[in-house]
């Protein structure tokens, strides 16, 4: 059964004093989902937020290795391919990311010594890589039915060279940008799950964008419920 | 930082944990909590005028509600871990508040005590049999488990054969056993599955939904074409007709129930009936 879900044009988030004055309004791009597309994987969700797309698969709770499994908790493991080329280090360190995501948020004491496996495979990349990987994983958890004590969300934000806050950045603005950090967020009080962040930036600039990350997730959790619910209404 | 409290409590108020009455046959989203119904009456200071006085004033007197799948206790509350409408049972007879459950989607089985399961011989080693039963571990099954079997009359089992039985023992910690007999020690359909026919997967919402007491689907089916159909609940279906067109035509409408409407289902079912 496949489900998609669009958001009509761009969702604004505005935070007043959150973003500079002389910015335009921090905004994110167009999102879709689509779940179930995959007849292999246990679960399987499609994200795309403006040109950024990526494929998430997971498979789990299935058998594990004895050398890699875990007397009291399911192992989980996070493997993502990048759209050209082999995989290499800035894959494996965003993986050990989402894998740490992933873990603070699915409840592996109920399936000791079994495998939870997230696949993420980028079918195309416009900048807010790491929070698109994100978005997609936790769709596809969602979709395969692995227990789990909260959703959780990731948000890009960049700041260029004049303090601007730019949510959700294409590629040309997270090059042109001083700083670019990307935030995880759950669902439950907006906590910060995850943060990896690049460049330079100043302690209340980190703040405001944390703020308005925290802001601009209730969208991406809005957006999250409707998709859902339209796939459940189906049935 | 006064900014980013501000922001924040204004979208703490989204997660308020809502009475589990409310939200039956709604959509409900991992991470929400939800209260049961004694909880609201025993909140606020004012509450029912008729209560009787209690000797402990402070205690609350708890209904006992049993927690699902897809539900979890988390203090007082429940807490849902899986995406899905929220379900309620009344008990039948006796007090407690019944049972609350989440409907959702699944393609992966994990073994629950006492449900009938398709399983496949993998290995024999031994005294038991390994059948995989599409869970993370393969389940162990005694020799001794069939019905009429001795330690001289060994059950004909092979590698690779079909087995229908059901869990004893599945939990999170053991490996999981099957037995092919009940607690009399009869077979009750139970055992080694036939020469022929075809073993096929499908999602567990369907079998629940087929398996359900008010589904003509079967009965349909059964005034098309005479067949022989098991359903395990780990998403498995075994099913055998006379002919193979007509076992693979079986096949493929149980495959696609899931997303066809019931008229269009009746449509096929008369078209068929007709050629």
């Amino acid at each position: 059964m496949e489900e998609e879900m669009h958001t009509d044009a761009k969702i604004r988030a505005e935070i007043g004093t959150g973003c500079s004055p002389r910015g335009p309004g921090c905004s994110l791009r167009h999102f879709a989902c689509e779940q179930n597309l995959l007849s292999r994987p246990d679960g399987s969700a499609s994200f795309l937020q403006g040109d950024t797309s990526v494929l998430a698969g997971v498979y789990g709770p299935a058998e594990v290795k004895v050398s890699k499994e875990i007397f009291n908790k399911a192992t989980l493991e996070v493997i993502l391919r990048p759209k050209i080329g082999l995989p290499g280090v800035a894959e494996k360190s965003r993986e050990r990311l989402i894998r740490n995501t992933c873990e603070a948020v699915v409840l592996g004491t109920l399936h000791p010594r079994t495998s939870i496996t997230v696949v993420l495979q980028v079918v195309s990349d416009a900048g807010s890589l790491l929070a698109c990987c994100l978005n997609a994983a936790c769709m596809a958890l969602v979709d395969a039915g692995v227990p789990m004590r909260a959703l959780f969300c990731g948000v890009t934000c960049a700041l260029d060279s004049d303090g601007t806050l730019v949510l959700d950045p294409t590629s040309k603005q997270e090059k042109e940008a001083r700083a670019v950090l990307t935030f995880a967020l759950d669902s439950v009080e907006r906590k910060l799950l995850m943060s990896s962040t690049k460049g330079l930036y100043s302690d209340s600039e980190l703040q405001q964008c944390l703020a308005a990350a925290q802001a601009a997730s209730q969208h991406v959790f809005r957006f999250y419920r409707e998709s859902l619910q339209r796939r459940y209404s189906k049935s | 930082m006064a900014e980013p409290v501000s922001v924040a409590a204004e979208y703490l108020a989204g997660s308020r944990a809502r009475a589990a009455r409310t939200v039956l046959g709604q959509v409900v989203l991992p991470g929400e909590e939800l209260l049961l119904p004694e909880q609201e009456d025993a909140e606020g200071p004012g509450g029912a005028g008729e209560r009787p006085l209690s000797l402990n004033a402070g205690a609350r007197s708890r209904v006992r509600v049993v927690c699902g799948p897809g539900l979890r206790r988390c203090g007082d509350r429940l807490l849902v871990t899986k995406c899905g409408r929220l379900r309620h049972k009344e008990p039948g007879s006796g007090s407690g508040g019944g049972v609350y459950w989440v409907d959702s989607q699944q393609k992966r089985y994990v073994p629950v005590k006492g449900d009938h399961v398709i399983g496949i011989v993998t290995a024999k080693s031994g005294d038991i049999f390994k059948v995989d039963v599409g869970g993370s571990e393969p389940a162990s099954l005694s020799y001794l488990s069939f019905e009429g079997a001795t330690k001289r009359n060994r059950p004909n089992v092979q590698v690779g054969d079909l087995i229908y039985g059901q869990f004893v023992v599945a939990n999170k910690d053991m490996e999981p056993e099957m037995v092919c007999i009940d607690s009399c020690g009869r077979a009750n359909g139970m055992g080694v599955i036939g020469q022929d026919g075809l073993l096929f997967k499908v999602t567990l919402g369907l079998i629940r939904k087929l398996l359900a007491p008010d589904c003509e689907i079967i009965q349909e089916m059964g005034k098309l074409y005479p067949l022989e159909i098991v359903f395990g609940m780990n998403g498995r279906i075994w099913v055998k007709a006379k002919t193979i067109q007509q076992t693979l035509i079986l096949a493929n409408i149980l495959e696609a129930c899931e997303h066809m409407t019931s008229d269009q289902r009746k449509q096929i079912f008369s078209r068929l009936a007709e050629s």
